[in-house]
C-alpha cells in the first residue's frame, strides 16, 4: 500500500479534496433548511441529512490534511480557501431553491451515491475505502426517503408536480458533470484507487427513470449542460455560500470551539 | 401550523435493545405509517436510541379514561397475594 499511496499522492490528494468539497458544500447547503423547514419533523430529517454530508466531509478532509504538502489542518482547508480553490461539482453547490427542487437535488444525488459510494468501498486506498463504507450506508437511506418525497411530490396536487417538474429542468444540465472524469482521477484509474465515473451512469438512468415514471414526471431533454467545478470554476452563488461559512474562521483567524 | 391540522399524528415506541420492550417515547406527525417511521429513525434514535421502532396511528389507539379510575384500579388495592411483592429477585436479573 505504501508504494501505491507514495507514487499517486499528489493525486490522491486532490481527489481526496475534491470529495470533501462536494460534501461540504452540499452539506453547507443544506443546513439552510435547518429552523425553517415546512415543519418539525422534515427539519430534523433535513438537518440530518446535512449531517450526514459534514460528517463525511470532516472524514475526507482529515485524509486531506495528512496528505497536504503545505501541511494544512481541516479548517485551513475547509475554511481558508478562496472560490477558485474549491473543486466540487456544480450541482452540490446551487441555491436550495423551495421544497421541490431541494428533494429533486437530494434524489439526484442519491441515486448517484448510492452507486458510486457502493463502488468506492472497494477503493484499492483503504481510507478511501473505509469512508465510502460507512457513507454508502446514510446515502441508502438517503435515497429511500428523497425517492418517496419524489413520488409524494410529483402525484401529490397539481402545483407540486409542476414545480417538482421545474425542480427537474432546472437541474438536468448540472447532472451530466456527476459522470466527467477529472484528471487525478483517470491517473488513479490504473491502480483502482478512483473509479469511472461514466461507467455508473446507466444505473443511475435506470434508477432515475424508475422513479420518475413511477411519478409521473417526464425526463427532461438533454439540451444544454454546464461543468468547471472541478476546475474551480463556480456559479455565481458560491462565493456568498463561503462567505456565510468561512465568516468565523476569517475574521477570528485560528478560532477553535 | 397548518400542517399540524393536515398530517396524522402517530405514536412512537422504540426499543433500545434486544429484549426489551418497546417503549413509548412521543408522538410525531406524519403522512402516512411509511412516513412516520423514518421521521421517527430521525427525531427519536438519532443517537443510537433503539434497534426496533413501532409506529401506530394515534387514532387507533382506544385509552382507558381518567373517570374510569375508580372501577379499574382501586379494586386491587386490597389483593395484596396478586403481587409478586413477597419474592425476592436473584441479582443477575435487571429488567423485570
Amino acid at each position: 500500500m505504501g508504494d501505491v499511496i507514495s507514487n499517486n499522492q499528489t493525486a490522491i490528494q486532490t481527489f481526496v479534496l475534491a470529495e470533501a468539497d462536494d460534501a461540504l458544500i452540499y452539506g453547507q447547503r443544506l443546513t439552510e433548511w435547518s429552523y425553517s423547514a415546512p415543519y418539525l419533523e422534515e427539519d430534523l430529517a433535513l438537518s440530518n441529512v446535512a449531517l450526514d454530508y459534514l460528517g463525511r466531509a470532516n472524514n475526507y478532509y482529515e485524509y486531506a490534511s495528512e496528505l497536504d504538502p503545505a501541511g494544512r489542518t481541516v479548517d485551513q482547508l475547509a475554511m481558508l480557501r478562496d472560490s477558485r480553490e474549491f473543486t466540487n461539482l456544480l450541482i452540490h453547490e446551487l441555491p436550495i431553491g423551495d421544497f421541490a427542487f431541494t428533494m429533486a437535488r437530494q434524489f439526484i444525488l442519491d441515486s448517484f451515491y448510492i452507486e458510486y459510494l457502493d463502488v468506492m468501498q472497494h477503493s484499492t486506498d483503504q481510507q478511501i475505502a473505509a469512508i465510502s463504507a460507512k457513507s454508502v450506508k446514510e446515502a441508502q437511506y438517503h435515497v429511500r426517503r428523497s425517492r418517496e418525497w419524489i413520488l409524494r411530490l410529483g402525484d401529490g396536487t397539481e402545483e407540486s408536480h409542476v414545480r417538482l417538474q421545474n425542480a427537474l429542468n432546472e437541474l438536468w444540465g448540472y447532472t451530466p458533470e456527476l459522470f466527467l472524469q477529472s484528471s487525478a482521477e483517470t491517473e488513479l484509474l490504473a491502480s483502482k484507487v478512483s473509479v469511472d465515473r461514466s461507467q455508473l451512469k446507466p444505473a443511475w438512468d435506470k434508477r432515475v427513470d424508475a422513479v420518475l415514471e413511477e411519478a409521473s414526471l417526464s425526463r427532461p431533454e438533454v439540451s444544454w449542460q454546464v461543468s468547471g467545478g472541478r476546475d474551480g470554476i463556480h456559479t455565481e452563488t458560491h462565493g456568498f455560500l463561503l462567505a456565510e461559512m468561512q465568516h468565523l474562521q476569517r475574521a477570528y483567524p485560528g478560532l477553535k470551539w | 401550523m397548518s400542517q399540524e391540522n393536515v398530517l396524522p399524528l402517530f405514536e412512537i415506541f422504540v426499543r433500545s435493545k434486544r429484549g426489551l420492550d418497546h417503549k413509548h417515547v412521543g408522538s410525531l406527525h406524519a403522512e402516512n405509517h411509511e412516513q412516520a417511521l423514518e421521521y421517527a429513525r430521525d427525531v427519536y434514535t438519532r443517537r443510537s436510541e433503539g434497534v426496533s421502532i413501532w409506529v401506530v396511528k394515534s387514532s387507533d389507539i382506544t385509552a382507558s379514561q381518567e373517570e374510569d379510575a375508580s372501577s379499574f384500579y382501586d379494586p386491587s388495592d386490597d389483593k395484596p397475594y396478586r403481587h409478586a411483592m413477597h419474592y425476592t429477585l436473584p441479582e443477575q436479573i435487571k429488567n423485570m
